[in-house]
């Protein structure tokens, strides 16, 4: 039963989302320097416990995620043992996924001293202690050629109380923390909308290397101002297993033993579990019914 | 003696492909760090390293597209071109050497100056000595390029090292990787790695096994590539590497690109072991999970070109 409750939550979000977001056209997008739109989301913020919140996936676990062909591929070749990989290891979540984890986030404001307009609203994001900025002033992408990191460089704009944000130059990383790939063509919008104390912020993903449709995802937020937060994420490889030079762990086509490890665990098809947009809808219910009957039947 | 013949037909290729990428109006010119730039859309990426002595060119573009290149050069600095340095021979890496060598010039030091013989014939020209031999031929015989173009200074041992604008500049060689005459030029003080076309963003790698390129030469080079660079925090920054074709990267970038590699690899290497024939691991789609994101529509970073090769490579017996 469980992974019909998830997967009703997940679609009821995909379905509500879209009609929240209506995706502005982003091909003019330009910031904003008006500083009296908006609303301030300076402050410490922690993640609140909400329905997608659901900790690390497990392998093979791809229902819900809108992936083709190519990335459901590169999923199944995936091993877990390649994050022990030193160059691996402090591997940074991607902007499109660090929010979803357990942070620390602060967010701030910076002003032009003269006129006090917001140039940029700057993020502190504790893990990986990532710094982020939004840029305010409607200044333009960067060059194809320039680097990509793992928070991309981003603009921002309020459309009302909503704080929208259009990310580009993101690093090839992970969609999701099973093998799941985003590319370095991706792209991404955000919108942060704030309520009181509590925060949503929702995340689509565009991809034409890895995804049919936008990939939604949401968290939320609430603002914390007790001291004592841990904002500190060190880290350095260290050599946790001794392999030949250059070996990159990784299942031969066919050879991965855990494919069904997690759809029989929770009762489903592993069809559901290999994941693909059919599967974010409410109509799939219809598919995995029809699937656990031919199983039952034998054929 | 095949060489001379895939010459003309690579650079055919590259003045009607690659030249399809140089077509922009103005160069893309960006500051890497250190005392180096980028500039890209003359065919493979050029990049420059400017200070008080003069300037470093590592790579030329397509031989069409120099005079861009010369001017901004120019706008960038009005120091003397004292080197070119070749990372590799394909055209749309040397192909503008003659016009950068003329715009430049070679100030030796000690006690002789810029008006020698060497100076008039402009900047020097440094590449590994396999890229003399493949650019070059014997006498009577059809060079691929012509002799002003060649490399005036070669070496034959792992590297060569220069000092220049108060910086050490290695050139290391990078055996049977793409070609076998690949070069790395790492500008240490800048610390910035010029990889030539063993790394590449924009598609597979082209393993060039008619000159000597081969698929473990070339994840060998990139593991070497990636003991040099070094990460400024949690695998971001630090070190930054110039591809041969593409965006500026760091060590993560080189790193995804060493894995795609490493598994088809893997793949290849055991379909072969299966008893596969080249025409059955084509069909195979073994390379189905990476092809969207960096199979070549055509020319030759495309996954059939890869995946050939990689065959090609793989099942080719040692040479003692």
């Amino acid at each position: 039963m469980r992974i019909y409750c998830d997967l009703f939550m997940k679609l009821s979000l995909t379905l509500l989302i879209p009609v929240l977001c209506c995706a502005p056209a982003f091909a003019q997008f330009a910031g904003s320097m008006n500083a009296t739109q908006g609303l301030d989301l300076s402050g410490n913020w922690t993640p609140a416990p909400h329905d997608e919140q659901v900790g690390n996936p497990a392998l093979v676990e791809y229902y819900g995620v809108p992936i083709n062909d190519g990335a459901r591929a590169f999923g199944l070749a995936w091993s877990p043992s390649r994050s022990t990989v030193p160059e691996h290891q402090c591997q940074v979540h991607l902007v499109s996924y660090i929010y979803g984890g357990p942070l620390n986030l602060r967010i701030w404001a910076e002003r032009d001293p003269q006129s006090q307009k917001v140039i940029a609203i700057k993020q502190y994001i504790s893990t990986y202690e990532q710094n982020r900025t939004i840029w305010m002033d409607g200044r333009p992408h960067p060059s194809p050629n320039a680097p990509h990191t793992w928070m991309g460089f981003s603009t921002g704009k309020w459309e009302g109380d909503m704080l929208t944000v259009y990310t580009t130059h993101i690093k090839m990383g992970e969609l999701r923390r099973n093998g799941l790939l985003e590319s370095d063509q991706a792209t991404l919008v955000e919108h942060f909308f704030r309520y009181g104390d509590l925060m949503t912020h929702v995340a689509i993903v565009t991809d034409p290397a890895t995804l049919t449709e936008p990939f939604i995802r949401t968290q939320t937020f609430r603002l914390n101002t007790t001291e004592g937060q841990n904002w500190l994420y060190p880290c350095e490889y260290v050599e946790e297993v001794v392999r030949p030079r250059g070996e990159v762990p990784n299942y031969l086509p066919g050879e991965n033993p855990f494919i069904a490890e997690h759809a029989n665990k929770l009762h489903i098809p592993v069809e559901a579990a290999l994941g693909g947009a059919e599967t974010m809808y409410p109509e799939y219910r219809t598919t995995i019914k029809s699937l656990n009957a031919k199983k039952a039947s034998g054929k | 003696m095949r060489t001379p013949l895939l010459f003309g037909l690579f650079a055919l290729c590259a003045t009607g492909l690659l030249a399809q990428q140089a077509a922009p109006a103005d160069l893309d010119v960006l500051h890497v760090q250190g005392n180096v730039w980028l500039i890209a859309g003359a065919g493979g990426n050029i990049a420059v390293d400017i200070g008080d002595m003069g300037v470093v060119v590592v790579d030329t573009g397509l031989a069409q597209n120099a005079d861009k290149v010369v001017a901004a050069i120019r706008k960038l600095t009005d120091k003397p071109i004292q080197y070119i340095m070749n990372t590799h021979m394909h055209p749309d890496h040397m192909g503008g050497n003659i016009t950068v060598r003329k715009a430049g010039v070679t100030i030796t030091g000690a006690n002789v100056t810029g008006d020698i013989n060497d100076a008039a014939a402009g900047a020097a020209i440094l590449a590994h000595n396999n890229v003399l031999n493949r650019v070059s031929a014997p006498s009577g015989k059809q060079a691929a390029m012509a002799a002003d173009a060649w490399p005036t200074d070669t070496y034959i041992s792992g590297q060569k090292e220069i000092y220049f604008n108060d910086e050490p500049i290695v050139m290391m060689h990078q055996p049977k990787a793409h070609t076998d005459g690949d070069s790395f030029v790492f500008f240490r003080r800048s610390d910035v790695v010029a990889a030539g076309d063993i790394f590449v963003t924009t598609s597979y790698p082209y393993i060039d096994i008619e000159n000597g390129g081969s698929i473990q030469g070339e994840i060998d080079a990139l593991n070497n590539l990636l003991d040099i660079v070094i990460p400024k925090h949690e695998e971001e920054g630090g070190t930054y590497v110039i591809p041969g074709h593409g965006r500026i990267c760091d060590e993560y970038d080189v790193l995804e690109y060493r894995d795609m590699i490493t598994i088809v690899r893997d793949r290849v290497q055991n379909a072969i072991k299966k008893g596969m024939t080249i025409d059955q691991v084509r069909a195979a789609g073994l390379t189905k999970d990476f092809d969207s994101r960096w199979s070549a529509k055509s020319g030759f970073g495309t996954a059939d070109n890869f995946v050939t090769a990689a065959y090609k490579s793989l099942s080719a017996p040692a040479k003692k």
